[in-house]
């Protein structure tokens, strides 16, 4: 018998149908418990729907629509439909902080307590305070943000701060294009966030929490709002007598504000700006007092840490990176998600085996964000640790990871970060300003067909002044995207400026569309369908008029028209 | 200028307030007006300036008045890459509108986001908060249409 019927409502679900999906079952289906649960990191098989039986077994039906033929195979548990993990997946991934992601109601407190929930917290103020901070210390978790400090170093920095207010703040302002690690987690199981979060305040002495969390998703903030509503009326925010504030604060969309200086003037109701460390947020943060600024995740991992000891957690991971890393995996793969992996696990494992992408058409992984750098394929055996990574110029990030095919043109790739990085500069620092803005059209220039090798000087040289000429992390690590894919890929660059060529054939200034007439069966759709008039009655295409916007390769029945080099007219 | 008081007295006076004031006051009025810069201005006691100055560092923050629906088109990586910057492309060709502007009937928006955080679907769009993957030009411009229709939530 059916027990209940889970329906995966996070963003990813949402976007792919499952609200169109949980009304249909919920209109049809009146004696079964329905519930909306959070994200299982199978993305690219949404809209999910997990059945759980009587004796505890579990089902989950992929690409589910709102139809009765599939609601049939859900309520008859039909092997159609069914969800199998690829061994390739199950065995590689360690499932530790999101095992209850997209398994429990995100707004139950009573299910998260069923599974273990809170126990952390209760062992924690059965602990002196101090011990907390050393069993954190003792498990290696370092900052799931991107910049990998130890937790327990900056935790034992606040806790021996003598304040009348100490903060603590969740940077939950996951603002990398390409992430999304963190939004899942406050989506799918928010009481392991704030769990961690009130652990660390017991460790720290903190007496005010924020979270600043992003505007941009509006179904965190809700989940968060109402299971700190829960952890209110049940006064778990009471720690031995000690009551904390606990605020949710959205922030506006400066992409600038990840960094913590800059997320402390934005919580006191200012631009954005950072400013010069030290004094560190340690020593004087927010309106003055002491301040520690922690990511979700670290949060995330803080009460698997406490319940089950650091020693246990110690031993995953590799010697100076310790337990497991959540990367949103995306790009040109066949299984897009977010997965759990143990760090020391390698780039090509997650890639190939995990991601399903194919082996012969990867050429390289972006990994790190805006300010990471590209890794191409003949490294993917190095280990996802924060020192590997720097080591190759890319940087652990907070998880982003975009895999990239041999027809994605590199220069276009970093063109397209550096026009983020220039766009979220706050200008306050002259190199980072101008510098990341005249990166930016040396770029444009390259891609548009008029660079030169001069360009590829100068980007170099330039690239090495923003870094040491802006104050905080988006400047210093903006030009990362361009120093690793011409240390990597300078042919490409190369290319473009000497032989006027986009080898990937991204690149518009650089590329003709060409009708092959061989091929074409003149069903006129091209002609039809073209947005500028640039297809002529008898089938060629005008190049001069074409804005190669590849509407009529789309509507091409017969694949007849191809991308190809400029001033090239065959394939 | 009612509901922009009834906002504000809704807050405590502690500049900390300003950003969710000029949220809460945004989500009614759909932009950030002259008039309530000053007011938000007035009652945290700071110049209109420095309200002025808060508004345009935040990407979130408008001071045109937007249309009936607001299309924010996903430009973040993944999506980058599955073309975003083509998808922008038909919607501008479609409205007859650029990035940051509102059609002349007043009824759609156009926004470029960083990212969605729906990057499994790329490209994306949202439209008023409804995000819509896997796009191609096909199903854009149906679901443009759709709105036109009244036919979609």
């Amino acid at each position: 018998m059916i027990k209940r019927i889970k329906v995966g409502t996070a963003s990813c679900g949402i976007a792919a149908g499952a609200k169109d999906v949980l009304e249909f079952i919920k209109n049809n289906v009146t004696d079964i418990d329905i519930v909306e649960v959070g994200c299982i990191g199978h993305c690219y098989a949404e809209p999910l729907v997990e059945v759980e039986t009587d004796d505890g077994e579990s089902i989950i039906y992929r690409d589910v629509k709102p139809d009765k033929a599939d609601l049939d195979k859900i309520l008859s548990l039909s092997d159609e439909k069914r969800l199998k993990v690829r061994n390739e997946r199950s065995s590689r991934e360690l499932i530790m902080v999101t095992k209850l992601a997209g398994r429990i109601s995100p707004v139950s407190i009573d299910e998260y307590k069923k599974n273990g929930g809170y126990e952390a917290l209760a062992k924690a103020l059965s602990m002196s305070p101090k011990d907390v901070v050393d069993e954190i210390k003792k498990s290696g978790l370092r900052g799931r943000g991107g910049g990998g400090f130890p937790t327990g170093l900056k935790w034992e920095f606040l806790s021996a701060k003598e304040s009348e207010r100490k903060i603590m703040i969740c940077n939950a302002d996951e603002g990398d294009p390409g992430a999304f690690m963190d939004r899942s987690l406050m989506e799918s199981v928010p009481h392991q966030v704030l769990e961690g979060m009130l652990i660390g305040a017991y460790a720290t002495g903190a007496t005010d929490l924020f979270i600043y969390v992003r505007a941009e998703y509006p179904l965190a903030v809700r989940n968060l709002g109402i299971a700190l509503e829960q952890i209110k009326n049940e006064g778990l925010n009471n720690l031995n007598g000690r009551v904390v504030d606990i605020k949710i604060k959205e922030g506006a969309g400066a992409f600038v504000c990840g960094e913590e200086t800059a997320m402390i003037a934005s919580l006191e109701g200012k631009r954005g700006n950072p400013r010069y460390r030290p004094p560190f947020p340690t020593d004087k943060g927010y309106k003055g007092y002491p301040t520690a600024i922690n990511n979700v995740e670290t949060f995330g991992n803080v009460p698997l840490i406490i319940k089950g000891g650091a020693d246990r957690y110690a031993s995953i991971g590799t010697e100076h990176s310790k337990g497991t890393k959540l990367f949103a995996l995306a790009g040109d793969l066949k299984y897009p998600g977010l997965v759990e992996v143990p760090m020391g696990i390698t780039i090509g494992e997650i890639v190939f085996e995990i991601g399903g992408a194919d082996k012969d058409k990867v050429k390289a992984v972006q990994i790190g964000g805006p300010s990471g750098g590209c890794i191409p394929a003949k490294y993917f055996d190095t280990p996802i640790d924060y020192d590997s990574l720097k080591s190759l110029g890319a940087i652990m990030g907070s998880g982003g990871l975009i895999v990239i095919s041999s027809d994605r043109c590199m220069v276009e790739t970093a063109r397209y970060f550096l026009e983020f990085t220039s766009r979220e500069s706050c200008g306050k620092c002259t190199f980072c300003r101008i510098g990341t803005k005249r990166m930016l059209e040396t770029l444009e220039k390259i891609t548009g067909g008029k660079g030169s090798l001069e360009d590829v000087a100068f980007l170099e040289d330039i690239a090495g002044k923003v870094k040491n000429g802006s104050l905080c992390g988006l400047g210093q690590t903006a030009p990362n995207p361009v120093v690793s894919t011409l240390r990597f890929f300078r042919d490409e660059y190369e290319k473009h400026v000497v032989d006027k060529q986009c080898p990937a054939l991204q690149c518009n200034a650089l590329v003709d569309l060409y009708l092959n007439q061989d091929k074409c069966i003149k069903c006129k759709l091209c002609i039809k369908n073209c947005p500028v008039n640039a297809i002529s009655d008898d089938f060629v295409i005008d190049c001069d008029i074409c804005t190669r916007c590849n509407t009529c390769m789309e509507v091409c029945p017969v694949d007849a028209i191809k991308r190809v080099p400029k001033g090239g007219k065959s394939e | 200028m009612l509901a922009v008081k009834d906002v504000l007295s809704s807050l405590e006076q502690d500049n900390s307030n300003l950003i969710k004031a000029l949220q809460l006051i945004q989500e009614q009025e759909g932009y950030i007006s002259n008039e309530a810069i000053k007011e938000i201005a007035n009652y945290f006691n700071v110049s209109p300036v420095d309200v002025e100055g808060v508004v345009t560092f935040y990407t979130q923050f408008k001071r045109i008045k937007p249309g009936e629906h607001t299309i924010c088109v996903c430009d973040g990586t993944a999506c980058h890459i599955k073309g975003s910057p083509l998808v922008k492309n038909w919607i501008e060709e479609e409205l007859g509108i650029k990035e940051g502007e509102t059609d002349k009937d007043g009824f759609f928006s156009l926004e470029v986001v960083a990212c969605l955080g729906c990057c499994s679907l790329a490209p994306v769009v949202s439209i008023d908060g409804k995000v819509y993957g896997n796009l191609d030009r096909k199903k854009l411009l149906k679901i443009i249409k759709q709105y036109r229709n009244g036919g979609a939530k």
